[in-house]
């Protein structure tokens, strides 16, 4: 019963930051601070999730199954986003500088 | 119950059920940013953002469904596609200039 009680808490808690890594992705103003927004919360988001689940099953083989699951986001989700704004910086995107918006004032 | 585990309390069911309707409302945030994108590398971040919020909307299915055992193999190949697919456009968007 206590394990059900602080697995909904984990997974409110991960709604809360997916939530937090959408919002983000509409209002930040470039590609890499975006990136950011994507790339930290959502990894939170999805671990805190999934380790909430993992409260609720209990040790059983879903759950062991579930643990490969978290380990699998935790190692590939930074590493993609990693890619992408390699792929962007080597393709010739400029980074926002507040100077900018400056100069076109 | 199809592996003989023990049934899950109605509260837990419920509160699935709801989970699943607030994370359909958190996918369809992303969407702005995959049809308003500037460059091709925000669409490409925002279909990764929604590929990885399904995979947590595909595990809340199956606590819903009561097939938790089946949901969660899709869950991995569901994963490992979509860490595929983002390494591999972003190899194929790197070798080009001036996309951004």
């Amino acid at each position: 019963m206590i394990g059900n009680v602080l697995g909904m808490m984990a997974i409110l808690g991960g709604a809360f930051f997916l939530l937090v890594g959408s919002v983000g992705l509409v209002r930040l103003p470039d590609f890499y601070s975006r990136n950011h927004a994507t790339g930290k919360s959502d990894t939170l988001g999805i671990m805190l999730v999934i380790f909430g689940m993992i409260l609720i099953e209990g040790v059983t083989l879903n759950s062991a199954k579930l643990f490969f699951v978290l380990v699998f986001v935790f190692l590939t989700n930074p590493t993609g986003t990693h890619a992408l704004a390699n792929a962007a910086l080597r393709g010739g995107l400029k980074p926002w500088f507040r100077k900018n918006v400056r100069k076109a004032e | 119950m199809c592996d003989g585990s023990n049934p899950k309390p109605i509260m837990i069911d419920k509160f699935f059920l709801y989970c699943t309707v607030v994370l359909t409302v958190i996918i369809f945030i992303p969407l702005y940013r995959v049809v308003k994108g500037p460059t091709i590398f925000d669409r490409m971040l925002g279909a990764g953002a929604i590929g990885t919020k399904t995979m947590v909307l595909i595990l809340a299915t199956g606590f819903v469904f009561n097939r938790f055992d089946m949901f969660v193999d899709i869950t991995l190949a569901y994963a490992v596609l979509n860490f595929i697919g983002t390494i591999a456009i972003s190899k194929f968007l790197g070798t080009e200039k001036g996309n951004g």
